[in-house]
């Protein structure tokens, strides 16, 4: 298998696995960052997004041996502390439920608002549409990025 | 109000303490079974034993609460509602408390299922008693050491206090009460006297979650686990005939590729609802991507094994039993015939609903490491004690040999109740003797569901002089029908001439529960049947039903399930809050009301158009759930019911051909998204009655108020789910 070398979250990783294989399984089976999850693996639910020099990706889809030049950013990285005003509007609003799709909603969210500073109710509903939450928890994730958005600006 | 307990809990028997080594005081709880004079209690932590006791608390020398609890986590929010009823009763601050996922192998723990909303319901009066006695046992310590009488000593926020003045911390008794005999009697805290309950506590789980940190079962990992990917029939009906593995295991990564099932079909009679008892292959692998590749790169032959059936065939089967007279009757009051044939007008109309996956979000997965004397299980399961029963039946061990640690769930809705993914797990690892962990694909989870049953319901009312005199409900499903309670939810004891009659059809599809089983549809049907009776009456929907409401009010059948008085409350501030009738032009409003799992809720739906199309804006909700334990894990539970029930009956469709589901991904099965979900606002109404469960009532009358929403804005009713055919059929939505 090839060796790939990754900029992740600030840190050079080496890892070898086939060229096809998808980053989220690189980052959960070889690296232990789990947080990025598996919901789909075709691009349709978003619970496997990440940052890819800054624009949310869905890892499910991406090979690993396109990234070389890239800069990924998975959960683990966008803070060290859960201290990135997105994941402290989280807390605060209480979103999760299961849980298991708010990794990839706070990726998507994170970096929308950083292209966004001031989105309106229609723009955070268009950004977040391609995230899916299985437990509905979308009234809170709708003022959870009002209220980060708020908390960036 | 009920502030004294009056549970058949022996004090004595259900909780025990001792001494930590370490420092600090342990109580053992069993909620369920008596403990007996022999049952040791641990004084270390390492050795928690959940055979004997559902939960352990320990207070440290510090003051320091720590609970830990096996109740699983699927998203209900338990893990932070319960540990709050016992922190209220011991009175400590909430934020020196710890809520610890206890490691489980629990054979006395029957509660030890999260679904079905029970679990806050059955554990209320065992909490609280918990939580007080341990608080009085600290003061008794306290009052031994100032030589004063206990009942001249207080407690709050973790000090005791007596009337000297002399304070005490509950740590500096610890060591004193831990010793100390389990009080016969504790006075349990009058609802008004609550700190905690009632207050907003988030979920305990938040920082992992929002950082990424493993929590689920799909995150475990374990020393020389290796991935599985298993391949199953694609069809209902068709079994193995033979395999070619060799390219399979070409494809790097690729360790091995076993067939299995044998043990499978060992325990198949205890199985029930378990999708493909049959022979499976499993691609042994690396890692998760090189098993499904593998996977993909098997050569299989299938052969038929029985009729492989398509959804045309389950509409003609379902409709075969609706024109029949073959049904099991529920309940009967009255003569429904003689009163249809006394009506002024009857009306009867059919409702229909398709099978349904659960798509949890995080598919099923299990982590399984079996040795010749020992099993180790970890993942996520709704139902452990029952997975613990079969896997010691197929592999002829004890229960304590079998160890199952719970992870917390992305979601369960009722398939992580079947444990077919554990028993995979077990038996890979047991044929190639190492820990393995089976991961399900997107398509393996939606093609080998558990599935919500393919329904009709066909509802026949009489109406005489303004009034609903009889009432007629059948039910055909695909394998299950509604279960005994259902039947004495209303209508039942509101018309007099009453009766529910159901059938069904064996199919060889897999069935079971799915959230809000049965009346997840049955609400739906029924409120929008009632919209319809009420027009024809010319009277208000909600009106209507607080009508029928007043005739079971001071009813006597002990069956009847639901209040007519907390349905009417719940009605009445739906309709308030919800400016019902009031909203002026272009706002379409629907009702809904309903009572499952112990609960009462009652839904509007507002409805706009835009360039002809129904936009749902909003849903006002007025629930009763008795005490709200956690104001905000309870609003999260009901607008997450709500948007699960819009979602489900107006988008989410499924059907089989040949025995194979058509949809496998969610490129093409629908789940409803942020841009097509409305507000929900959601109003509790204030009682001090026991609290009841909140996973699943927000969801059944959902589909129902935006039906009658949807009908009042564009004048067509709907009697088939998923909405979304029959409003692009008729070009409303695109
Ligand atoms: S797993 Fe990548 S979008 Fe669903
Ligand atoms: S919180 Fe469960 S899927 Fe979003």
């Amino acid at each position: 298998m090839p060796n790939y070398t990754l900029n992740i979250n600030g840190k050079q990783r080496s890892v070898s696995a086939d060229a096809d294989t998808p980053l989220l399984w690189v980052l959960r089976d070889e690296l232990d960052l789990v947080g990025t999850k598996f919901g789909c693996g075709i691009a349709q639910c978003g619970a496997c997004t990440v940052h890819i020099d800054g624009v949310a990706t869905r890892s499910c889809q991406t090979q690993v041996s396109i990234l070389s030049d890239a800069k990924i950013t998975t959960i683990e990285g966008l803070s060290e502390d859960g201290s990135h005003p997105v994941q402290e509007a989280w807390k605060e609003i209480d979103v999760p439920q299961c849980g298991y799709c708010q990794s990839g909603q706070i990726m998507t969210a994170s970096a929308f608002l950083a292209e966004n500073k001031n989105p309106s109710e229609e723009e955070i509903r268009e950004a977040m549409h391609g995230n899916i939450c299985r437990c509905a928890s979308y009234n809170r994730i709708e003022k959870a990025v009002k209220v980060a958005a708020k908390k960036m600006a | 109000m009920k502030t004294k307990i009056n549970t058949n809990l022996n004090r004595r028997n259900f909780l025990k303490t001792s001494l930590l080594a370490s420092g600090g005081m342990l109580i053992g709880v069993n909620f369920l079974a008596a403990c007996t004079s022999e049952t040791k209690m641990p004084v270390d932590i390492a050795n928690l034993n959940f055979n004997d006791f559902n939960a352990f608390i320990k207070i440290s020398d510090e003051g320091y609460v720590t609970i830990y609890s096996p109740n699983p986590e699927i998203g209900q929010g338990v893990k932070t509602s319960m540990p709050m009823i016992i922190a209220e009763e011991l009175d400590v601050e909430w934020d020196k408390v710890n809520v610890v996922q206890g490691k489980l192998d629990t054979k006395y723990y029957t509660r030890q299922v999260a679904g079905g909303s029970q679990s806050i319901r059955q554990g209320w009066d065992a909490l609280r008693t918990t939580g007080a006695s341990a608080k009085q046992m600290l003061i008794n310590a306290a009052a031994l050491k100032w030589g004063v009488d206990a009942t001249n000593c207080t407690a709050s926020k973790g000090v005791i206090t007596n009337t000297n003045g002399d304070k005490l911390t509950y740590g500096d008794v610890v060591k004193e009460a831990a010793v100390l005999e389990v009080p016969e009697d504790v006075k349990l805290k009058d609802p008004k006297e609550y700190s905690i309950i009632g207050n907003d506590a988030v979920n305990v789980d938040i920082d992992k979650i929002i950082t990424g940190k493993p929590l689920f079962g799909l995150d475990y990992k374990a020393e020389g686990m290796v991935y599985v990917s298993v391949l199953r029939p694609p069809s209902f009906g068709k079994k193995l005939k033979s395999f070619d593995a060799s390219k399979a295991k070409q494809v790097n990564g690729v360790i091995d590729v076993v067939q299995f099932g044998e043990k499978l079909k060992a325990i198949e009679s205890q199985a029930s609802g378990f999708t493909r008892i049959t022979d499976k292959i499993a691609v042994i692998a690396t890692s998760t991507w090189a098993a499904m590749k593998g996977k993909k790169a098997l050569i299989v032959e299938w052969e038929n094994e029985s009729k492989l059936e398509s959804t045309e065939f389950h509409n003609k089967e379902l409709d075969a039993i609706l024109n029949s007279t073959k049904f099991n009757t529920r309940r009967e009051d009255g003569n429904i015939k003689n009163a249809f044939a006394k009506a002024d007008k009857v009306i009867e109309r059919t409702y229909e609903s398709p099978f349904l996956p659960h798509n949890t979000m995080e598919p099923m997965n299990f982590y399984a490491d079996v040795k010749p004397d020992k099993i180790h299980l970890v993942g996520p399961t709704q139902t452990p004690a029952w997975a613990q029963g079969m896997i010691a039946a197929a592999y002829k061990m004890k229960p304590e040999q079998i160890h199952i640690e719970m992870t917390r769930m992305g979601g369960g809705f009722g398939r992580r109740l079947y444990n077919d993914f554990l028993l995979e797990a077990a038996e890979v690892s047991s044929i190639i003797q190492k820990p393995v962990k089976v991961v399900f694909s997107r398509e393996d989870d939606m093609a080998a569901g558990t599935y919500r049953p393919a329904i009709k319901y066909r509802i026949k009312a009489g109406l005489k002089d303004g009034n609903v005199t009889a009432y007629h409900l059948k039910e055909a499903a695909m394998n299950g029908n509604m279960y005994g309670l259902i039947p004495n939810f209303f209508p039942a004891g509101c018309i007099p001439n009453y009766k529910v009659d159901t059938g069904n059809y064996k199919s060889n599809i897999t069935t079971g529960a799915w959230r809000a089983p049965y009346t997840n549809f049955l609400a739906f049907a029924e409120q929008s049947f009632f919209s319809e009776l009420a027009e024809e009456l010319g009277k208000d929907h909600p009106t209507l039903i607080l009508e029928l409401l007043q005739n079971v009010k001071n009813t006597t059948d002990k069956r009847i399930e639901y209040s007519g008085q907390r349905m009417e409350d719940t009605i009445k501030l739906v309709t308030e809050k919800s400016n019902w009738g009031k909203t002026g032009d272009g706002v379409y409003q629907g009702f809904a009301a309903y009572y499952s799992h112990n609960t009462h809720v009652a839904e509007v739906a507002d409805i706009v158009l835009k360039d002809g199309y129904p936009i749902i804006k909003k849903v006002t909700v007025a629930v009763d759930c008795g005490i709200v334990v956690n104001p905000t894990g309870a609003i999260n539970q009901v607008q997450g019911g709500v948007i699960d029930g819009i979602g489900h009956a107006m988008y989410s469709d499924f059907s089989f051909n040949e025995g194979k589901p058509d949809y496998e991904n969610f490129n093409k099965y629908r789940l409803i998204r942020m841009q097509e979900t409305p507000k929900v606002e959601v109003h509790f109404v204030e009682n001090d009655k026991s609290p009841t469960g909140l996973g699943e009532p927000g969801l059944p009358p959902a589909g129902g108020a935006i039906a009658n929403a949807i009908h009042k804005a564009l004048g067509k009713r709907l009697y088939k789910q998923p909405f979304v055919n029959d409003l692009k059929k008729s070009a409303v939505l695109g």
